[in-house]
């Protein structure tokens, strides 16, 4: 019965063919919008996590202060005492660079270029997990003594040199000159659209005495062995320098000591709600679907009164009846949810090629889809399949 | 099978009222009668006389709201909805004024409907449907939609639905009602032969005398009750 019941249903619809297609309408820009938020959404948080553990998950900052942007708190730089003290102290770190940046003017011949200078040693290339392209690191002797060399990103290798070999050049960096020694490799940009290879590296002393004209260091940026917990280290940190800033105890820390860990899933965080946002506000078209649904078939319903009393004189059950309306309801909803998904998997596919974000297929989504349209169908196909059921079959045969 | 059998049809004291209080009028009032299988009865009358709640009655479509209507000895007014719909879909077959075809909708497909909730097989179906329409002089319209038929093909084709079954009662109110004379001879005819081959009691509302004749019996209706019931010698 069921059988004969799906093909009456497909045969209605046939018969409706372009009342059916609009009806499907509401339900395949739902289902297909719901794919595609989702989709999009899983394939631009995969790509900020694969971003951001590019830049090495295993990498710590230690930072003055507490909280991110205007609600910063100000407090005490460190020394280079501090990251001294952590090389020496802290367990299971490949890699402590102390590091004081400063926005500078640099110039060679007659191109100049505004950027920003990092003093550091060679453990910020190894935190970061950044290779040079070209040239060398620096020297022990030139970190000590404060040398003026520098090590420079490529994109002001290409502004001031133009694609020149950059090796051995003299440049201005503010009032010092100073000799190219090495050119890092091409990052493009981060997740927080700066152009990570506008930079300039030199030694931290340099940076110090001839361009800060003072000893604050303003970040510590740190690298964890492999296999070794960063959480871990974020605490034996914060314990040291609670120390060696004094800080009594019941009074906050005056520092952060970030994980990359905690910065992928604030980040991730902020992608999934916004997907979770998007799905919701797709998941409300599905809604609109499902009224459509209903309206459509309380019409059908209605214009259909006398087959329903046909039906019914024939010999036609209630439960006959209803689960004809019924199958005919779901049968919509499920056609338009399979044309939804298709949409919303073609959209997807779109979607990555012009974000260029990776396509992420979740079917548990896709299967979710079909089970909401099916159930869309049945909720609102309900109560107009009920109404043709409790149809007095002599008043349906009158009807005109 | 006994003597004792029950009639197909019996009426004990039916009334039949619409409405509440002062609005409440009686389409039916006291009606008794029985009809036996294998008559053909013509229920005439003047209009607003209770042919057609009647024949709803008779039908299964309807119930008494006194009195008791037996089918094959049930009482049907102590029936749910359901079982009378039972009842409907296994003994009795209707025809109606106005056709009653599913639209957009091949005759063989009409007349397969009933076999649907029958449950019988697709293939038995089709070969039910087809003699039943060769039965009514419709072979070779098999996939007419009724939009491409005449009224009285039209009628056949119902009637070809309302008999696929093999139904013990064909309940008819006024079927030829929309046809001209010679299409209304027509399916007397067929009506007569499917009531003398295959046996089937048939019921028949009909204003027009002419085709009263065709009937073994004719039952008159004034105001509600029975004014007369005249039975023709074979
Ligand atoms: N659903 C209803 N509600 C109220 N009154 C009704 C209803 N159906 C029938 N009646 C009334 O019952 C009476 C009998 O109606 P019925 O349809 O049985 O007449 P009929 O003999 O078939 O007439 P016709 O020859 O015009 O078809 C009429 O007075 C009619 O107005
Ligand atoms: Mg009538």
């Amino acid at each position: 019965m069921l059988e004969e019941t799906i093909r009456l249903a497909l045969m209605a619809i046939r018969r409706n063919a372009l009342r059916s297609l609009l009806t499907l309408l509401g339900v395949v820009i739902g289902v297909g919008s719901v794919i595609a938020m989702v989709t999009i959404g899983n394939g631009t948080t995969a790509q900020v996590q694969e971003q951001i553990s590019s830049l090495g998950t295993n990498l710590l900052f230690l930072r003055p202060g507490q909280g991110m942007g205007p609600r910063r708190t100000s407090a005490p730089d460190f020394s280079l005492a501090d990251a001294e003290a952590i090389r020496n102290q802290i367990a299971g770190l490949s890699a402590v660079a102390p590091t004081a940046s400063t926005s500078v003017n640099v110039v060679a011949g007659n191109e100049s270029w505004s950027t920003t200078v990092t003093g550091t040693s060679n453990d910020y290339f190894t935190a970061r997990d950044w290779p040079l392209q070209d040239g060398r690191l620096f020297l022990d002797s030139e970190v000590r003594a404060g040398r003026a060399v520098c090590i420079i990103g490529t994109t002001i290798g290409k502004e001031l040199f133009a694609g020149r070999d950059p090796l051995g050049e003299k440049i201005r960096i503010g009032a010092v000159p100073c000799t190219v020694i090495g050119l890092l490799e091409t990052r493009g940009r981060s997740n927080f659209g700066d152009d990570q290879d506008d930079t300039v590296v030199m030694p931290l002393r340099t940076v110090q005495r001839r361009l800060a004209g003072n000893t604050d260091v303003d970040s510590i940026m740190l690298s964890a062995q492999e296999g070794v917990d960063t959480g871990m280290i974020q605490r034996d940190v914060t314990l040291l320098m609670r120390e060696r800033r004094n800080i009594k105890a019941g009074l906050d820390d005056n520092f952060h000591v970030g994980d990359m860990a905690q910065i992928v899933s604030t980040m991730t965080g902020t992608t999934k709600m916004m997907t979770g946002l998007l799905a919701a506000v797709a998941g409300v078209s599905l809604l609109v679907g499902g009224i459509g649904i209903l309206n459509i078939m309380l019409v059908s319903v209605t214009e259909r009164t006398r087959e329903i009393g046909i039906r019914l004189a024939i010999g036609a059950q209630e439960k006959q009846v209803l689960l004809q309306f019924l199958v005919e309801a779901v049968v919509l909803s499920l056609f338009g949810g399979l044309i939804g998904v298709l949409l919303g998997l073609g959209l997807s596919a779109l979607a990555s090629l012009a974000l260029g974000t990776p396509l992420v297929l979740d079917i548990t989504i896709v299967l979710l889809a079909f089970a909401v349209s099916v159930a869309i169908g049945v909720v609102f196909g309900y109560v107009p399949a009920r109404r043709a059921a409790h149809l007095d079959p002599i008043d349906a045969l009158r009807h005109e | 099978m006994s003597s004792a059998e029950p009639p197909l049809i019996e009426f004990v004291d039916v009334a039949r009222s619409y409405g509440e209080g002062t609005a409440k009028v009686y389409a039916l009032v006291g009606v008794s009668l029985s009809i036996t299988k294998g008559e053909f009865v013509a229920i005439m009358g003047p209009s607003g006389s209770g042919k057609s709640t009647t024949m709803n009655i008779i039908g299964c479509l309807d119930a008494p709201t006194s009195g008791k209507y037996y089918f094959r000895g049930v009482d049907v007014g102590a029936l749910s909805r359901d079982q009378r719909a039972l009842l409907r879909r296994h003994y009795i077959g209707f025809v109606f004024q106005g056709f009653n075809l599913l639209a957009r909708t091949s005759a063989l497909e009409n007349v397969e409907l009933p076999l649907i909730y029958r449950g019988v097989p697709r293939k038995e179906r089709r070969g039910l449907a087809l003699a039943a329409l060769e039965k009514v002089g419709l072979a070779g319209f098999e996939s007419h939609n009724p939009g491409q038929l005449s009224g009285g093909q039209q009628q056949r084709v119902a009637i070809a639905r309302a008999v696929v079954t093999r139904p013990s009662l064909l309940v008819a109110d006024e079927p030829t009602g929309n046809l001209d004379t010679a299409r209304s001879h027509e399916i007397m005819q067929l009506m007569t032969s499917l009531n003398r081959e295959e046996g089937i009691t048939i019921l028949m509302v009909t204003h027009e005398p002419d085709m009263a004749e065709y009937a073994s019996r004719t039952i008159t209706f004034v105001d509600g009750h029975v004014a007369a019931d005249q039975r023709v010698a074979a």
